[in-house]
């Protein structure tokens, strides 16, 4: 397969997942400024441009951090590179530049879902209309998937489209996850109180896992479980672990010689994955893990750009 | 403008339905208009969703560079009957016969010039003649592999081409989608008459271009090379490549090495030996043409002049379909084949003859001028049609610079029942088959009609507001 056009679809899938995680965010976290106090809940607000890492381009705009501010640059601003909007323009272009080597079905959810979005105005996101929003995201994203997986050939093109996927759901999982540690609550007695649960409830929806938890543990939602949950459990498709398996099985059926060091790297991650405890990660900070993890990932994109992407 | 009897493809002169029109007529005499216009909308969102859009150059409204527009297609089908499709088959095989023999001759031993059946400096200093072509051998003497001619039918109820495409001719992508859309739409109409296929253009299209690989070659690996894809034909290059089943590459994908052509891909490089190239000559290889090219690749030309990679069409090929060299062609058929042209040209001014620029400048409101080199219906003028400020300007154009210009008596195009606002009304159309070269010439039973869309329009080009329809040859 062209590197470039590798390149395309390994970044359409990653765009896609990346506007499909904004959303599930988003509608958190629209969801959650309904608890809490004030302060609370401009900690909450603040969360999604954390997660985004996106806070030092928000406050460029010198706007105070309401929930329609955060949707209007999140969700719809063209100028943000990250926004929902942005992801979809990007995904779609992505998509026609490389029409012939993908599905006419992946190019028409792509493109069905752009010339759908570019009709998405302000009004439309305020109140309820907001979570309709974030919901029709996340279904354009299952949609695309899932016409993915279901039509395309199992060759490179597969491949490198489960390489960008799960490569951004994993970094998303983990910052997700990190986010715990800036939030805080707002005394230690809080912890273990109504709040505290709210949030962690909430954490575990914006990955779709509150059901996945009850399910494997009936038990009240303890911290550490769900660290577990989204870091270990390979069960959980969210899950560091699960993403990471995805992502090694992909690298291995790549086909021809390659630098090994993308490879080699994506391994190690996924041995340690496998073989880590949970007590031991909390022991050593949970932050100062997934910062770690974190910095794996993206080193782990910058070998995969040299190794199959580059043009040079 | 000026009334002239007019030949309608549906109905004859006393207003009678032709009968191979006969099904389509009945149809469209039963059918509510509701229906229609809802079959319509239908389809323009097909299209759309597809994503089969054309951009247009130089559009002051897209704010993304080459905004994107659908050209309009037009559900009433445009019919010819089997008997006359095969004398137009046999006359576009003997014209692309005739331009690839002469293409082979002016950069071979030039005999033709040597006859004086051509002026030399007609060809000679033409400026889409290259010298670097010269000597060059290439498989099956062919250069215009993929050749499309536009034929318009006349009041006379004869066809005349209008021009020849012998670069890189577009829109049978949308002969294929036109078919498409038509039988997902109204299969009903299907059964009535006998459609031949128009499908199989890309299997037809790859075994000519894998004809065109170099002699060494036993499996050449064709790709087809874009300009990228914000070019107005982009759909049509992604269509054909995926109809094919080969790459399609930017001119950045692929690179030179010891004078053979490569591409990057994701497992190393891998050696190319046919490319069927949509883009112009001057854009090919910055070493050898346009040095500011960036869609081209650097070393492509002198792989080609050693053999080892192919290119369709041929570089060189402009000389033969520029339209000062269009009223030469019936003389090449003569020269080459020994045959009397089956297909009439239009007459034609050479503006650049002084006698013929003062017939032109004299009857400018009654005449088509076009640029030699012009195509896409850019930068012509259409007399009739034209305002008095238009008139002035095209005069000083044509005194400027004569030989940039041909002029044609303005030919009333044949008109076609298309849908308009209300109902259905006559509009002129063209038409465009693809000839295709490899070891023998092949061509699928139709082509590409265009239709301008406008009340008494002459201009269908899809650049200018023309539309499309499905051609159907029948049985």
């Amino acid at each position: 397969m062209l590197s470039r056009v590798a390149e395309r679809i390994y970044w359409m899938n990653r765009q896609i997942e990346r506007a499909e995680n904004t959303a599930r965010i988003l509608g958190v976290t629209s969801n959650m400024v309904l608890f809490g106090t004030p302060e609370t809940r401009e900690q909450t607000l603040l969360a999604p441009l954390t997660i985004t890492d996106s806070a030092e381009r928000y406050f460029q705009g010198k706007k105070p951090v309401t929930l329609q501010g955060l949707v209007d640059f999140l969700a719809l601003d063209a100028d943000n590179p990250s926004s929902i909007f942005s992801c979809l323009r990007m995904a779609r272009e992505n998509a026609h530049a490389v029409r012939w080597q993908i599905t006419s079905e992946m190019w028409e959810a792509l493109n069905a879902t752009w010339i759908e979005m570019r009709r998405v105005r302000r009004v439309d996101l305020a109140g309820a209309g907001a979570t309709k929003f974030f919901d029709w995201v996340k279904e354009r994203s299952h949609l695309f998937r899932g016409v993915t997986y279901g039509t395309i050939m199992r060759g490179e093109a597969f491949n490198f489209s489960r390489l960008g996927t799960f490569l951004e759901r994993a970094d998303n999982t983990a910052r997700i996850l990190d986010v715990k540690y800036h939030v805080r609550l707002p005394s230690v007695k809080d912890v273990g109180g109504a709040l505290d649960y709210y949030q962690w409830t909430a954490l575990l929806r914006s990955v779709s896992s509150f059901e996945t938890y009850r399910a494997l543990y009936r038990d009240q939602i303890y911290p550490i479980k769900v660290a577990q949950l989204l870091i270990l459990e390979r069960r959980m498709p969210r899950s560091l672990c699960a993403c990471f398996e995805q992502l090694t099985q992909a690298m291995e059926r790549l086909q021809g010689q390659h630098d090994r060091a993308a490879r080699r790297l994506a391994g190690e991650i996924y041995v340690r994955l496998t073989n880590a405890d949970i007590e031991e990660i909390f022991q050593g900070g949970l932050h100062e893990y997934l910062t770690d993890c974190i910095a794996d990932m993206s080193e782990l994109a910058v070998r995969i750009q040299r190794a199959y992407l580059g043009t040079a | 403008m000026e009334r002239r009897p007019k030949y309608d493809e549906m109905r004859a002169a006393d207003g009678k339905v032709r009968p191979h029109f006969g099904p389509i007529a009945q149809w469209l005499a039963q059918t509510p208009a509701k229906r229609v216009a809802e079959k319509r909308r239908e389809a323009d969102l097909l299209f759309h969703r597809v994503g089969i859009t054309f951009a247009v150059y130089g559009d002051a409204h897209g704010a993304e560079q080459g905004a994107e527009r659908l050209i309009p297609f037009d559900t009433i089908p445009r019919i010819i009957p089997k008997a006359e499709w095969d004398q137009l088959a046999k006359g576009l095989k003997q014209r692309v016969e005739a331009l690839n023999r002469f293409l082979h001759d002016i950069y071979h031993g030039q005999e033709i010039l040597k006859a004086g059946a051509i002026p030399p400096e007609q060809v000679l200093k033409n400026a889409a003649f290259q010298k670097e072509m010269c000597g060059i051998e290439l498989p099956n003497l062919v250069y215009s592999n993929i050749a499309g001619i536009d034929l318009v039918r006349h009041s006379d109820g004869k066809y005349y081409v209008l021009e020849d495409n012998l670069r890189t001719p577009s829109g049978v992508s949308y002969m294929i989608e036109n078919r498409k859309m038509m039988m997902r739409l109204f299969p009903e109409l299907f059964e009535r008459q006998t459609v031949l296929p128009v499908e199989h253009y890309p299997s037809l299209l790859l075994e000519t271009l894998r004809a065109a690989a170099p002699a060494r070659v036993r499996d050449p690996v064709v790709v087809v090379l874009t300009p990228g894809q914000y070019n107005s034909a982009y759909f049509e290059h992604a269509f054909l490549a995926q109809q094919m089943g080969v790459e399609l590459v930017e001119g950045a994908d692929l690179f030179t090495r010891d004078n053979a052509v490569y591409m990057r891909t994701t497992s190393g490089r891998q050696r190319v030996d046919v490319i069927y190239r949509r883009l112009d000559d001057a854009y090919l290889d910055p070493l050898a043409f346009n040095k500011d090219s960036m869609l081209g690749v650097p070393g492509l030309f002198a792989a080609y002049q050693m053999g080892n990679i192919a290119l369709a069409n041929a570089v060189g090929t402009g000389v033969a379909d520029d339209k000062s060299t269009y009223p030469y062609v019936p003389e090449m058929i003569r020269f080459y084949l020994k045959e009397e042209p089956i297909l009439a040209n239009v007459p034609t001014w050479r503006c650049g003859k002084p006698k013929d620029l003062a017939h032109v400048m004299e009857h400018l409101a009654e005449l088509v001028v076009k640029e030699v080199q012009g195509s896409g219906g850019y930068g012509m003028l259409v007399g009739p049609a034209a305002s008095k400020a238009e008139l002035g300007e095209f005069r000083k154009r044509l005194k400027a610079n004569p030989g940039n210009y041909i002029a044609q008596p303005t030919l009333s195009l044949s008109t076609c029942p298309t849908f308009v606002r209300r109902g259905f009304a006559p509009r002129h159309v063209d038409l465009r088959p693809y000839v295709l070269s490899g070891r023998e010439v092949k061509l699928v039973p139709g082509g590409l009609t265009r239709v301008a869309l406008k009340e008494g329009s002459l201009v269908v080009n899809s650049s200018q507001g023309g539309g499309t329809k499905d051609t159907w040859v029948v049985e």
